[in-house]
């Protein structure tokens, strides 16, 4: 009975706890209940991937309107595997969350920090899921409001800047997704993704669609931190709060690549995005220049949030790499990277994040000799740095893996390099790191440091099983994305 | 091209907002931009509805042709959005001015040295 109603519940049982924060009106319960609501979360979207893996793909008529009129949520293979990476990364950031909110967001703040959260993680997860375009926006704006108001809860004041400008960049980005709908509608009469992709073929030569087709690809651009369209990032990721840079490396740029896949290669159909709009050539430069250009950014930053988020926009290239390969096994690295990447960056974060709650500070120089005080915290650094790298038998070395053969198929030997090389300076990056923490001498005269607690240590460890051990069995990553992959290149032709 | 009037019109504040967020650095401003920018938009989806010779979209004697609700629907919500993120812009700016005591973006970034 319930079984049927699990599109609609992944929805909204974070959307109803929400309000239910505020009124708490304590930190702690509030904590309470959004880790209530993740562990939810992530029992539905588990049963809706298997539900899916079993019997296809589910259609879900929210308040029993049907299709084309009503609003339509629709999972298949593709955001069921996006869904529970949401689900799974919330609610291991959220662990995290407890001790590390606490110190760093106001106390009589932190009930609205967790509302806040709850809108954020009901946005991300009503985005992937819906399958209506201008619902889509809406939730869109829910998560990326609520991402605004987290991203200012911080100590540092610098913070306040970095989240206005990400309101004013995020706001003309999604105005831009919201003008290519309506464009869209113009040509189609519908709002619905399934009914678009029918109906688009009918009118795809006009200059209305292209011109949505343009505006969509630069909204979407925007949310996701693709190169250049990237600026945001960095300040938000390293003035948010640390829980709060874990949940959005884990998932809002991965719900904005998903994105981009379910509009361009579901709503557009794979045939004319790639045939005839050429947007595997339109992305290629931008994925190919970020790879490289982002890397060699982080090499520079004297703070590590900041470096790794520089790193991020590199990783999010890699993924539109993938994307712009336009084969099965570029998409499959693409979806791939998406699931690996935010088990890495939300391991990579949370360690950072340990280390701030200790000493307050990210700068490299302040890490000097810090794994004699924290070598669990650091260890698990060293681990996700490797991951990172694309070692093997770690999850990122299976991503790349795949991008390189990928790239090779089509006989494009430079950009296998491009993944080489943007791999080794990574390793460079990383080095800075690792070198502070394990040769340095720390400065003298500074005030001795102890390991994180362990609330903090569990969800990061956890992590770092995870990135070992989808690096070993891939069972359920290729395995599903690879048949999703599938999906979305056939799905349209 | 007097019949794509509205769409000019649509296009000139489109522009207009665009450009005043890229160019002051006057936090409120941007703001300001960003609003025009976005009632751009809703004059966009509100264009849309409209239908040649249709009157509103009430069941009435005599009448046989109808203006389309939806995008009108639709574009509520989005200005609902649109107050949503005025609202919080503001919020953020009555903070980054108790902060900073100033609200001009090139004034802030030197506040806080050379790091932007």
């Amino acid at each position: 009975m319930i079984g049927e109603h699990l599109p609609a519940l992944q929805v909204v049982v974070p959307l109803l706890a929400a309000p239910i924060c505020v009124l708490l009106h304590r930190g702690d319960l509030a904590w309470l209940l959004a880790a209530v609501v993740g562990v939810i979360c992530v029992a539905v979207s588990a049963a809706l991937l298997v539900a899916v893996q079993v019997g296809g793909p589910i259609s879900y008529a929210l308040g029993g309107w049907p299709a084309p009129w009503g609003i339509e949520y629709r999972v298949d293979l593709v955001n069921g595997f996006v869904l529970l990476i949401v689900s799974g990364v919330n609610l291991l950031a959220l662990v995290f969350a407890r001790l590390s909110a606490a110190r760093e967001v106001a106390a009589e703040r932190l009930y609205l920090f967790y509302t806040g959260w709850l809108l954020c993680l009901t946005g991300l997860l009503g985005i992937t899921i819906t399958g209506d375009a201008f619902n889509l926006f809406v939730f869109l704006e829910i998560s990326s409001l609520a991402t605004y108001l987290l991203i200012s809860l911080g100590h540092d004041r610098r913070g306040l800047l970095a989240a206005f400008r990400y309101l004013v960049l995020g706001t003309i980005g999604a105005t831009f997704i919201l003008i290519g709908i309506g464009l869209l509608y113009m040509m189609t009469g519908t709002l619905n993704m399934a009914d678009l992709a029918t109906r688009l073929p009918d009118v795809q030569g006009t200059r209305t669609v292209r011109a949505a087709f343009a505006f969509l690809f630069v909204g979407v651009g925007i949310k996701m931190a693709l190169f250049p369209l990237h600026l945001w990032l960095p300040n938000a990721y390293t003035y948010a709060p640390a829980a709060v840079t874990v949940l959005l490396a884990g998932t809002a740029t991965k719900v904005a690549v998903y994105v981009l896949l379910r509009i361009f290669l579901t709503v557009f159909g794979a045939a004319y995005t790639f045939e005839q709009m050429a947007f595997d050539r339109l992305l290629l430069p931008f994925a190919a220049a970020g790879v490289v250009s982002a890397s060699v950014v982080a090499l520079y930053q004297r703070d590590c949030r900041r470096l790794l988020a520089y790193s991020s926009v590199a990783q999010i290239g890699y993924m539109a790499l993938g994307i712009s390969l336009a084969s099965v096994t570029g998409l499959t690295a693409a979806i791939v990277h998406l699931f690996n990447h935010a088990l890495i960056k939300a391991a990579l974060f949370m360690s950072l994040g340990c280390v701030l709650y200790r000493i307050g500070s990210a700068a490299i120089t302040d890490l000097n000799g810090i794994a004699r005080e924290m070598p669990l915290t650091m260890a698990a650094f060293v681990a996700g740095g490797l991951s990172l790298i694309g070692v093997p038998l770690t999850a990122g070395f299976i991503s790349k893996w795949y991008l390189i053969v990928g790239a090779l198929e089509k006989d494009w030997w430079w950009l296998a390099a491009v993944v080489l090389a943007s791999s080794l300076i990574s390793v460079f990056y990383v080095w800075r790191i690792v070198e502070a923490a394990y040769f340095r001498r720390p400065t003298p005269g500074i005030a001795p440091r102890r390991e994180a607690p362990a609330s903090l240590l569990v969800p990061t460890w956890l992590l770092i099983v995870a990135n070992l051990y989808f690096g070993v069995d891939t069972t359920l990553t290729t395995g599903v994305a690879g048949r999703a992959a599938a999906a979305l290149l056939a799905g349209a032709s | 091209m007097i019949g794509l009037y509205n769409y000019w019109v649509v296009v000139v504040l489109m522009m207009t907002g665009f450009y005043v967020v890229l160019a002051t650095p006057n936090l409120v401003k941007k703001v300001i931009g960003l609003n025009v920018f976005q009632t751009s938009v809703f004059i966009l989806y509100i264009t849309i509805g409209k239908v040649a010779g249709g009157t509103a979209p009430i069941v009435q004697e005599g009448a046989r042709l109808y203006a389309n609700p939806l995008p009108h629907v639709l574009i509520l919500t989005a200005i609902v959005v649109g107050v949503a993120t005025t609202a919080l812009g503001l919020a953020l700016i009555v903070r980054i001015h108790s902060a900073y005591g100033s609200i001009d973006e090139d004034d802030i970034r030197r506040r806080d040295g050379a790091e932007s």
